[in-house]
């Protein structure tokens, strides 16, 4: 179909929807979560290669055990009463956010035999226009799981799997206190084809 | 060019974070209530429940909607027509209950003129995440008796015997009207998508 005014605008946001430290989950608690303190950060970018400013940038993920703390998700691992594992924050001027995490765990999903999903934090983006919105995960790098996960692999083309595998950021790893990986989104822009999972 | 980066599932656990309606520690940035203090138009529910191909209620589905304001402007600087004066955002989201049930209450959207400038009905912008489906999926919502649907260029497009899918039926209702669409995601009845 032709792109009409309703495809190609989109909801755009003040920071009324993001409160002051929504971009740190290991302090939404009384105590500091168990795990491995991260720093995720990175990109939100057009198809062009320009930030996207201002836009929200939504995550959420499993805690360090590799539990979820939906009511549904029974894996016998422990929940973290310091860890919700939910965050939200808005891109700067140049398209770039920033999250303080932990980094979340493997688990069993019963999909088959000895099924495991590779450790993995959910986004959702919203980008230029409602047709650029995205929902995705990501990923870290060298998982050993990568070759077993149908969902990872749901993805046919090794290139554009590998666009879901955050990359380990020494540089901005801050010394003394927390990892840090780079994860930058490529979001589609106005003229894209419609999207076919690649 | 930069590449796109794919699509994944949004997966059966996203409640918590995209829609906690407080039943986490977790607050929701949207809701499925649209309307603002001040915004004018015509206060509409709009409902319905989500299906799978087996003709299964989908629980943990997550419905968001996109549309145009009564005077038909999108609040959106894109729009170079947007008006400055209503906090009206014309976006909502709804997370489906047990039985697949959505419901937004909003305004009826104002018509929009397409790229020919022929105006289109009013209509929602949808779209639908949910667990199992690598992308999410895009359809519109349209109004039953709304004389403008027999001329809008979209629904032109979709085979007569289809476009049912597309319309929400209005309800007998005290009150505000309230439209009802059920979406199907696969089978008989599937609902049609739109590929944008």
């Amino acid at each position: 179909m032709r792109h009409t005014l309703s495809e190609l605008t989109g909801p755009v946001y003040g920071h009324e929807a993001v409160r002051e430290g929504d971009n740190d989950l290991t302090t939404q608690h009384k105590g500091e979560p168990r795990g491995e303190r991260i720093i995720v950060h990175g990109r939100v970018l057009d198809e062009d290669g320009r930030g996207v400013p201002n836009t929200l940038v939504e995550l959420w993920q499993a805690n360090a055990c590799g539990r979820y703390v939906h009511v549904v998700d029974q894996h016998p691992a422990p929940i973290d009463p310091n860890f919700t594992g939910a965050g939200r924050t808005q891109t700067d001027a140049n398209g770039h956010y920033r999250f303080v995490t932990i980094r979340p765990g493997a688990y069993p999903w019963g999909n088959h035999h000895n099924a495991w999903r590779p450790a993995h934090i959910h986004f959702s983006v919203f980008g230029h226009s409602f047709i650029s919105r995205l929902v995705t995960q990501m990923y870290f790098p060298g998982d050993p799981l990568f070759p077993f996960d149908p969902i990872f692999n749901s993805v046919t083309d090794e290139k554009a799997r590998a666009r879901m595998i955050s990359e380990f950021d020494l540089e901005n790893t801050q010394p003394e206190w927390a990892l840090c990986y780079r994860f930058n989104i490529v979001l589609r822009g106005r003229n894209a084809t419609p999207m076919e999972n690649m | 060019m930069a590449d796109i980066t794919p699509s994944q599932t949004v997966g059966p656990y996203f409640a918590y974070g995209l829609t906690p309606n407080g039943k986490y520690a977790w607050n929701d940035a949207f809701t499925n209530n649209l309307v603002t203090p001040d915004v004018t138009g015509e206060r509409i529910r709009v409902e319905g429940r989500v299906f799978d191909g087996d003709g299964e209620s989908v629980p943990d589905c997550m419905v968001e909607i996109w549309q145009a304001d009564a005077q038909g402007r999108f609040a959106d600087p894109q729009d170079k027509r947007a008006l400055p004066n209503t906090s009206f955002r014309g976006f909502g989201r709804c997370g489906t209950d047990v039985n697949g049930g959505y419901a937004f209450d909003t305004i009826k959207p104002g018509q929009v003129a397409d790229p020919d400038g022929k105006p289109q009905a009013p209509h929602l912008l949808l779209a639908v995440f949910a667990r199992g489906m690598l992308v999410h999926l895009y359809t519109r919502i349209y109004f039953d008796g709304d004389a403008a649907n027999a001329v809008d260029p979209l629904l032109a497009l979709v085979p007569a015997d289809r476009r049912s899918t597309l319309i929400a039926a209005r309800k007998a209702a005290t009150g505000s009207p309230v439209y009802s669409l059920d979406i199907h995601l696969q089978g008989d009845d599937e609902t049609v998508f739109l590929g944008v």
